[in-house]
């Protein structure tokens, strides 16, 4: 047994599956992350309240280990971002595609977030959520508002998605997952 | 083979105790937690170390802390419950060092939701403490559903954390009072697989309890929280709580009964209602609950019926021969404590406590003797037959004093002297008793406790008993082969202080020469002084041969004893006696206060005016020290009742005053007399004479609470009324506000009164009223009155949360009914005290004579007694404020000073014929007029 054991180890080290993959989930209040979070994880839209600190999930995606760590988008808390920074391979942000009210300060709170140095390396994609809803941006200009066009130093992309139709996220995580296999593993 | 190993480990960084650095544990627990991925064994450990610092009271400062709290809550992540069980002990200790953790009520209140049976108590309890105000109300409904959950424990953890949240959301609190009282009359089972859980209990599951009903404990304690004010809902919740064992837990039922007792001391009327349900409990299953049952009817013991006390005793009687030794000893704490007022009523137990003295515990052992010799004293008192029974007790003592230690020693020593103290007549055996064991080998301490209770009875027991003379002898026969040099010194001031006035002063004398030639320097200075004593109160003969005596003493070897020597016979024969022997001392208390107040005024150009510290006679350290003494004996039993009355700060100083007594009346009155100095209205009364106790004029409840002292200003005949004011009222203000004051004597008459101009919400304030003091001399009704008081002033409305009042409101004007003041004959009267009241009564020049029929007093002659004592104020001596419960007549002995500075004496003699109480009142004084005035308001 001890034989076999060590064998897939060898092999879990060689594809990555022994390592947690720490993923956060960011973006300002109401935007869905909780919603995104455990659809992701149990398939199922949950009635959610506003998130007062954080939700932590770990879900096996294509053999690998994710530790998704949601927190909470209210104002108050976002200064507590950084104390979950280090260790982060990737960051989803989401964005409520209708709030073009508050596109700017979510504009702000990105670029403010990319800056710190633990986050350098961590890939970034951003959800352009609540595509189901009359009157959302397209995932365009979305990007456009947040000038994700700027980042030249890391890996990122935009989808566009629904948390209650469980519409992009797949297609987001499978991107990433790919960035992460090739940049950090 | 033998081999040997060694194992490294990371015991070499342990500290004391075989605490880990906590450095060391910081970094580590910093690095491990951050980890990817986790290792849970490893976390949990260091979270074990971390609680161990803390446990032992190690702080780590906010930064760190928070640090900490954030690195802890990124252990979420992981499943493993004993990891998170540990998580929520961490944070629980940290969240009163930390900010920010409000971050974790999320994930916490998901666990409450859905996470393991195991750490879910934990997730509840924690969560009462990362709540604060802003964030309670989001978690209302997770408190509901867990109070009402099935587990008991889950169930209990929501009840703690609810009420550990009361200080910051009552209002949240307060909606789960449904869901409480639910929980308080159902029946939770612990899950089945409670108790396999731990290996502790092994496979033997089959005799665990179902439930222990813990909840219920912690729902009644939550539920009187938030029924307290609201009387009415407390005695109804009281009285279906009582009904048909709804309370399964003992504890619960304990603090049933507390809650009880609370009501019960605000408003003793419901005892009727009340008693049943006590007297129904001392018969219960739990000798806890018994005992507690005991416990507050001994407390109320003054409104129940002398058969229904005898309940209590019976069933104290029947703890006392238990196997369970806390439980002996309880109830044995609860009979000395009957034992100290009622000592008559535990005669019934003797027996029981005879054998007690026998008890293997020791502490069971002192109270036995203790309340033994109090009982035994009051059979003497009653009846002659009594006398075998102090005999039969002092003999066992006797041999049983060889076996115990010195602790247990010194109280029985203070119990044998309080005894002496309340009967004076048994006082020959146990002076020997105390005699003999003074003779004794003894340590320091045990021979002063002997010598401080001698000392007091020489100072407290009548002259006529030959009690001093008998304890004088043996004092001297003890400094004859003494070790101790402080006990002799403190022995030769006393005979030099009582010596010259007793029949045989020479035979003293003897025995102090006999200490100038055989001891130390130091006995040899101090047998000067008092032989110098012995000089200028005997005079004639006496005196030359002392200074012949002293004359020898001028060739002694040591300084001091010369210098003193030189000193003493200076002055005898100079005949400045009043040198040696004072008759006043100052005040010692108030010289102290004012040099403190001298030296931190910083003005050392102006002299201290030692004139402004009183002189106190002997006579009156003397009625203090006694004072001071018996109520020591009384209150023994009564600080816990204290405890619990004291609600506002106001009211405590009030318990305060009452208890410690003269001393603090001295200082009182010095506070009191400063405060009315600063006010320029009163700066031509002159020196304050008297301030009354403060007396409430309402209830403590009602919308305004109004208490009164009463300052008497003798020299300028002024009587200021000092009313203190409190509004209650949260959205009140009060203006003008005024009393309007009614003396049924028209010889008062106001001179001026002080208005008070605004009173907010919860201030205090004061208004005075000045009245002008008939002389003594005026006909009529003397200087008694009544004074009827009406609280005037104009109201207004707050309209805003600052607490404002509309500017255009005139408000309108209101009053207030408040009760009567009354003027006694013991506002002018202060108790002293003095061993020979039979003399002193005798000289008094004036007497008067009345008889009463008291017929409102009350039914028994000690309430009778209690009534009559009080309003005087004056001091009973002979132990006459004592009665027995079954005796049919008593006299009552009282003496006090009037503030004219002449003595007054009473002697009541109250008998009970056909159930009337008659008293004959025969009244003496020094101050004309004033023995009418006691009379008049004698009733």
């Amino acid at each position: 047994m001890g034989q076999v054991f060590s064998f897939t180890n060898i092999f879990g080290k060689l594809w990555g599956i022994n390592k947690d993959i720490r993923i956060l989930i960011l973006g300002l209040d109401g935007a869905g992350k909780t919603t995104i979070l455990y659809r992701l994880q149990m398939g199922e839209v949950v009635t959610t309240k506003p998130t007062i600190g954080f939700n932590v999930e770990t879900l096996k995606y294509k053999n690998l280990t994710l530790n998704i760590w949601d927190l909470g988008g209210q104002t108050s808390i976002r200064p507590y971002w950084r104390c979950y920074y280090s260790n982060t391979a990737a960051v989803i942000f989401v964005v409520d595609s209708t709030d073009k009210d508050r596109i700017a300060i979510a504009s702000k709170e990105l670029h403010m977030m990319l800056k710190e140095e633990e986050l350098l390396d961590s890939a970034l994609l951003v959800f352009a959520n609540k595509q189901d809803q009359p009157g959302a941006m397209t995932a365009a200009e979305v990007s456009q508002a947040l000038n994700l066009t700027d980042l030249k130093d890391r890996s990122w992309s935009i989808v566009a998605s629904s948390a209650i139709k469980g519409e992009g996220l797949t297609e987001g995580l499978d991107w990433l997952m790919d960035v992460i296999k090739d940049e950090q593993l | 083979m033998s081999t040997s190993s060694y194992k490294k480990s990371d015991v070499g960084n342990r500290g004391a105790h075989g605490l880990p650095d906590k450095m060391v544990v910081f970094q580590e627990c910093l690095q491990q937690f951050n980890a990817s991925p986790v290792n849970a064994k490893k976390c949990r450990l260091l979270l074990g170390e971390l609680l161990r610092l803390i446990y032992h009271g190690e702080n780590f400062p906010a930064a760190e802390s928070t640090t900490l709290f954030f690195s802890i809550s990124k252990l979420f992540q992981h499943k493993d419950v004993s990891l998170r069980q540990m998580v929520y002990l961490a944070i629980k200790e940290l969240s009163s060092t930390s900010n920010d953790i409000l971050m974790v009520t999320s994930s916490i209140m998901k666990d409450i939701q859905a996470g393991d049976i195991i750490y879910k108590p934990n997730a509840i309890r924690t969560l009462g403490k990362v709540l604060d105000p802003s964030t309670v109300s989001a978690s209302e409904r997770l408190f509901k559903n867990a109070i009402v959950e099935k587990n008991p424990i889950l169930s209990s953890a929501a009840l703690i954390s609810s009420y550990n949240l009361l200080p910051i959301a009552k209002d949240v609190v307060k909606r789960f009072t449904n869901e409480t009282l639910e929980t308080l009359t159902s029946y939770k089972q612990f899950p089945a697989n409670q108790f396999q859980l731990h290996e502790y209990y092994g496979s033997a599951t089959t005799n665990l309890p179902s439930t222990s009903y813990m909840y219920q404990y912690h729902a009644l304690g939550l539920l009187y929280h938030l029924r307290n004010h609201d009387k009415m809902a407390l005695m109804k919740l009281i009285t279906s709580l009582s009904e048909g064992s709804q309370l399964k837990n003992s504890l619960s039922i304990i603090q049933l009964l507390r809650y009880i007792n609370k009501i019960l001391v605000d408003d003793e009327n419901l005892i009727k209602i009340l008693y049943p349900i006590l007297s129904s409990y001392l018969k219960h299953k739990s000798d806890m609950v018994e005992l507690e049952a005991c416990k507050v009817l001994i407390n109320l013991g003054h409104l129940i019926k002398d058969d229904e006390f005898m309940q209590i005793i019976t069933c104290l009687q029947k703890l006392l021969s238990v196997p369970r030794t806390s439980t002996r000893f309880a109830a044995i704490r609860l009979i000395n404590k009957i034992s100290i007022k009622h000592p008559e009523k535990i005669m019934v137990v003797n027996l029981e406590l005879e054998n007690l003295i026998n008890d293997s515990n020791r502490s069971i052992q002192t109270l036995a003797i203790t309340t033994l010799l109090k009982t035994m004293g009051v059979g003497t008192v009653e009846s002659e037959s009594g006398g075998e029974s102090v005999d039969r007790l002092i003999t066992k003592m006797t041999s049983l004093m060889d076996e115990i230690t010195e602790d247990f020693k010194i109280v029985i020593i203070e119990a044998i002297e309080n005894l002496a103290l309340k009967f004076p007549s048994k006082h020959k055996k146990l002076v020997s008793f105390l005699t003999d064991l003074l003779r004794d080998d003894g340590t320091l301490t045990l021979k002063s406790s002997i010598v401080d209770a001698l000392f007091d009875l020489i100072k407290f027991l009548s002259d006529e008993s030959g009690a001093k003379q008998l304890i004088l002898m043996n004092l001297c026969e003890f400094i004859e082969d003494c070790e101790f040099t402080e006990l002799s010194v403190r022995i030769l001031h006393l005979l030099g202080d009582e010596g010259p006035k007793t029949s045989n002063p020479s035979y003293y004398i003897r025995h102090i020469y006999n200490r100038l030639v055989l001891e130390n320097s130091i006995i040899r200075s101090s047998a000067i002084i008092s032989l110098s004593k012995f000089a200028v109160i005997c005079g004639g003969s006496l005196s030359e041969n002392i200074e012949i005596l002293l004359k020898r003493c001028l060739n002694d070897v040591d300084d001091e004893v010369r210098d003193r020597a030189v000193l003493a016979l200076s002055f005898i024969s100079n005949k400045k006696k009043e040198l040696i022997v004072k008759e006043e001392r100052y005040n010692l208390n108030v010289l102290e206060s004012k040099l403190t107040h001298y030296l931190n005024g910083g003005d050392f150009s102006k002299k201290f005016e030692i004139e402004e510290v009183p002189l106190l006679t002997t006579e009156e350290l003397k009625s203090m020290e006694y004072g001071r003494k018996m109520r020591k004996l009384d209150n023994g039993s009564e600080e816990e009742k204290e405890e619990t009355t004291i609600d506002s700060k106001d009211q405590s100083n009030d318990n305060k005053s009452g208890s410690n007594g003269n001393i603090d009346q001295t200082l009182r009155l010095q506070a009191f007399s400063a405060e009315l100095s600063a006010i320029p209205e009163f700066s031509t009364f002159g020196n304050l004479t008297t301030s009354s106790q403060s007396i409430y004029l309402t209830d403590k409840e009602n919308e305004f609470v109004v208490s009164c002292v009463k300052h008497f200003f003798i020299s300028s005949s002024k009587l200021v009324l000092q009313y203190n004011i409190l509004n209650t009222v949260d959205h009140m203000i009060l203006q003008d506000i005024s009393i309007v004051t009614q003396p049924d004597n028209e010889l008062y008459q106001e001179d001026l009164i002080i208005q008070l101009d605004e009173l907010k919400p919860q201030q205090q304030g004061t208004v005075y009223v000045v009245y002008s003091i008939p002389a003594l001399t005026d006909e009529g009704e003397g200087i008694l009155s009544a004074f009827g008081n009406t609280l005037n002033y104009i109201h207004k409305e707050i309209i805003d949360e600052e607490g404002n009042i509309d500017p255009s409101d005139e408000g309108w004007a209101d009053d207030y009914q408040i009760e009567d003041l009354v003027i006694t004959p013991g506002d002018f009267i202060q108790p002293i005290y003095n061993s020979n009241f039979a003399s002193i009564f005798e000289q008094l020049p004036i007497e008067e004579s009345s008889m009463y029929n008291l017929k409102d007093f009350g039914k028994t002659l000690p309430a009778v007694v209690e009534k009559l004592t009080k309003p005087l104020n004056m001091m009973a001596l002979d132990g006459s404020d004592y009665v027995p419960d079954d005796s049919a007549s008593h006299t009552l002995k009282l003496l006090g000073k009037d503030v004219w500075g002449g003595k007054v004496a009473l002697l009541v003699r109250i008998a009970m014929t056909n159930g009337k109480l008659i008293a004959k009142v025969q009244a003496k004084g020094e101050t004309e007029k004033f023995v009418d005035v006691v009379l008049d308001g004698f009733v």
